[in-house]
């Protein structure tokens, strides 16, 4: 029997008893729902990862996509699997019921897209980026844009894709240099060099659609002057079908070392003066376009992290109880039976750092999903306002911090595996080389790291923070006099308080020090911040499993809340002491990184 | 026409069963159920003959707790039109469940009853050869295959031997095999859809059927474990063993 995608009672526990996730069906949007609608969509995401994502993973990376006369080819598994994503109805699920969706809420949609990523990460990229794609269109685009453009989408005819970073600029999006010049109406002429556009280029369907940033002739330098554009790989005809070339062209694939499914491309715009964009809303509003969509999307990667250190932590937990290997230390009869490698006191350390990251961060996922449902649709403004202050202080945070621990977490898994790890015969070195990607895209971990200490710790004087601090100080409050969980809200409270005592001191001495001063620690920061949140989740998680503890039948209900009840003094004893070090090092603005020179290397 | 499918709510195929520790039956409580997957080939069959027009109604049936309805709304979600929910906790045996099928029947008049040929907790195989007696209908076991002719189905079953085509009259009653079809997954839209179709509730009672069980179970253990193996050093060893320790030659 293959291991589960996710754990289900895992999943049970977090959706509905920590997070009541249920009480989504009280916001007029989603009154059609209740439990059952949820748990029905989230079998079928189950079933479909299961059946038709998962068992090519393995086929789709030793196969990586290749040109063949100048065509993009990737296994068949991987359009079926897509076709029957679409046709279950997932492109369009979050969207109004006129767009063939069914007004599922995003936290809903979150769970059931883990699955996928659990499943297969890089065959789930081609839907998932052309949802995004619309999403970009359904916010900011015309509405005879969205007429021509979103129905092939939602409907998996079209595909989508970014097309930000260029040969020359990847993080640094202020140095795009792509151009359009106008020619009428909304229309552009296209010219320019586009780097690491995934599914740029495949016949998966009709069209790809690529959302591109490029600068309007004479538009200032810099971010400030990067407009967004539809740029279709064919033009529409005057029946909204495909048409001619639009002089998109492939000039490469990029061979990477994983996430292989998902077709890289180096990409060429207007060569021949040939390619025409169509501007999606007001000219040098681009990046702040893409920013609206950039919180779902770095969620998004994080969870795709998390997930792939869900699969890693089941996979060598299911190797770790059934592979015999050594002995306890002092026992060195030959003649016994060989222990199960659980048995050993450090396999179980590695085993509980990955669950500890795998379930803390999915917890943390579907928190800002439903965050990001509150404050889209609640109706209280001030509850809406401060959704949204928690979800810019946690975004950098889950992706950064989470794509940082997911990887060390994967790293724990090939160790239990010891050398059949470090093979191709087992998952686990797959789910290593999928996951190095993620520190890396939406974001480097190192600019996440400056804008939370540089732009979210103190923006609206320090609102996000403080908001932050209080959902924490909400949490250590409930857990006063519940003897199970003094451990962790103990060392919850001390890496609250010396986030905090760190963040004041180093707000009130930024203004003298300069901002490269200030965030050169950065690093240290983002841990600082990211164990806080990580001790938060794992306290509410506590909480819960303390009082169900008393009624939990024997057998799994009980094993799940004591394995809770256990992690998170793991959490408390291994991983949140850090604090103290980063605090030391932050405070006393240590420059042993910023004065290092190049020649002394 | 019209197509009636009994469904069944079972332990998930995916879950690990256990016996509970009294030995009175194995662990229901907190263990993921699903429709026994016999049955979602049956529903499948029945929405894919109402697809190419050769019926006009599907009728999902479950005879069992409160949330039996989960299961008959999964058929819902796949393309079946209405259901029918026989209220009943505890044991119920396939001779009960196959009286209440027949009721149910009478009053609805299907043309077709298409049944899994057994379901996964039990393996009883018997529902559907006994509604078939019950009913004095012509019945089809195993089902690879089945067109639907003009007053008649032309099946073909999985046997010992092969595969074995029959043509049976209607009304009948046709059990699925396993490689009839692959079901589908309940869309989204379909899982919207679903929780506006009718679902009819009665009682054992209602249909003038006594559930009580005919058999008693006295108890219920888990297969022995199997020993562990043990190498021998030559032939005569292993003869000498197979004589004298396993006393089978």
């Amino acid at each position: 029997m293959a291991i589960p995608l996710i754990d289900p009672d895992d999943l049970a526990f977090t959706l509905w008893r920590v997070l009541g996730a249920e009480a989504l069906t009280h916001y007029p949007r989603f009154a059609e729902h209740d439990r059952g609608t949820f748990e029905a969509v989230i079998e079928t995401a189950r079933r479909l990862a299961e059946e038709k994502f998962r068992p090519h993973a393995a086929k789709s990376d030793a196969n990586e996509p290749r040109l063949e006369n100048g065509k993009v080819v990737l296994i068949p598994e991987i359009a079926e699997a897509v076709a029957a994503f679409a046709e279950a109805g997932f492109l369009a699920a979050h969207h109004d019921a006129e767009l063939g969706g069914m007004q599922l809420p995003w936290t809903i949609q979150q769970t059931a897209f883990a699955h996928f990523k659990a499943a297969n990460v890089p065959t789930a990229a081609y839907p998932f980026l052309t949802i995004a794609a619309a999403n970009l269109i359904h916010a900011h685009g015309s509405e005879e844009q969205k007429r021509r453009w979103m129905p092939p989408m939602l409907g998996g005819r079209f595909f989508g894709t970014m097309a930000l970073s260029e040969p020359h600029a990847g993080s640094s999006l202020s140095d795009v240099r792509t151009a359009a010049r106008h020619l009428d109406d909304d229309r552009y002429a296209i010219k320019g060099a586009k780097m690491w556009t995934s599914g740029g280029e495949h016949e998966l369907g009709q069209n790809i659609v690529h959302m591109t940033l490029a600068r309007i002739v004479g538009a200032p330098a810099g971010v400030k002057g990067l407009s967004l554009f539809i740029v279709p790989r064919y033009r529409l005809g005057a029946d909204g079908a495909p048409a001619e070339p639009n002089g998109v062209r492939l000039v490469g694939l990029n061979h990477k070392m994983g996430y292989r499914g998902t077709v890289n491309t180096a990409l060429s715009l207007g060569d021949d003066d040939d390619c025409i964009g169509w501007l999606v809303g007001e000219p040098n509003q681009g990046l702040r376009q893409m920013f609206h969509m950039m919180n779902e999307t770095r969620v998004g990667v994080a969870l795709g992290a998390i997930m792939l250190a869900y699969q890693g932590y089941l996979e060598s937990l299911d190797y770790a109880r059934n592979r015999p290997q050594g002995r306890h230390p002092g026992d060195k009869d030959p003649t016994t039976p060989q222990l199960p490698l659980i048995e050993h006191a450090d396999v179980r350390r590695m085993l509980l750092q990955q669950k500890a990251v795998a379930e803390g961060g999915l917890m943390l996922a579907l928190d800002l999903a439903l965050r990001i449902d509150r404050g889209n649709h609640d109706p209280d403004d001030t509850v809406r306002a401060r959704e949204a202050l928690l979800l810019d202080f946690l975004t950098p945070i889950i992706k950064a911090w989470y794509s940082d621990r997911a990887l060390e977490a994967n790293s724990n898994a090939i160790q239990i595996f010891g050398g059949y790890g470090y093979t191709r015969d087992y998952p686990v070195e797959r789910l290593y080389r999928d996951n190095r990607l993620n520190p890396i895209h939406e974001g480097a971990n190192a600019i996440q790291a400056i804008d939370l200490l540089g732009r979210k710790a103190s923006m609206r004087d320090g609102a996000a923070f403080t908001a932050f601090l209080d959902e924490v100080d909400t949490a250590l409050a409930e857990a006063e006099g519940i003897a199970e969980v003094d451990a962790i809200r103990a060392a919850t409270q001390t890496a609250r308080d010396d986030l905090a005592k760190t963040t004041v001191a180093l707000l009130a001495k930024a203004p003298d020090i300069g901002p490269i001063k200030l965030l050169a620690n950065a690093h240290a920061y983002m841990d600082l911040a990211g164990l806080v949140a990580f001790g938060w989740v794992w306290l509410r998680q506590a909480i819960v499993a303390a009082r169900d503890l008393d009624n939990a039948p024997r057998g799994r209900p009980r094993d799940l809340l004591q394995g809770k009840l256990h992690t998170a003094r793991y959490v408390a004893a291994w991983e949140l002491p850090r604090t103290a070090q980063h605090a030391a090092l932050l405070m006393a603005l240590d420059d042993s990184v910023l004065s290092m020179r190049d020649g002394w290397f | 026409m019209k197509v009636l499918v009994p469904v069944k709510r079972v332990i998930d195929y995916n879950v690990k069963v256990r016996v509970k520790a009294d030995q009175t039956g194995v662990e229901l409580a907190n263990v993921k159920m699903s429709m026994n997957p016999f049955d979602e080939i049956a529903i499948e069959e029945a929405i894919r003959m109402k697809e190419a027009g050769k019926a006009e109604e599907v009728i999902a049936v479950s005879i069992g707790p409160q949330q039996a309805q989960e299961t008959i709304r999964t058929a819902l979600a796949m393309g079946a039109d209405r259901g029918v929910h026989v209220l009943h906790d505890g044991v119920v045996e396939p001779l009960a469940v196959a009286k209440m099928l027949k009721a149910i029947v009478e009053k609805e008049g299907p043309t077709v009853v298409i049944l899994g040929k057994q379901a996964i907790d039990d393996d009883c195989n018997q529902t559907g050869q006994m509604l078939s007696a019950l009913l004095g209908w012509s019945q089809a076991t195993f089902a690879s295959k089945i067109e639907v002719g003009d007053g008649e189905l032309t099946v073909t079953r999985e046997v010992d031997a092969g595969l074995e085509t029959i043509k049976v009259k209607t009304p009948a009653i046709v059990t699925t095999d396993l490689r009839l079809n692959e079901p589908r997954y309940a869309s989204l839209p379909n899982i919207m859809k679903a929780k506006k179709k009718p679902i009819e509730a009665m009682s054992p009672a209602d249909l003038g059927v006594d559930p009580t069980p005919r058999l008693a179970t006295l108890k219920v253990v888990e297969p022995a474990k199997r020993a562990g193996g043990v190498k021998v050093a030559d032939v005569a060893e292993l003869v000498s063993k197979l004589k004298n320790e396993a006393k089978v030659i």
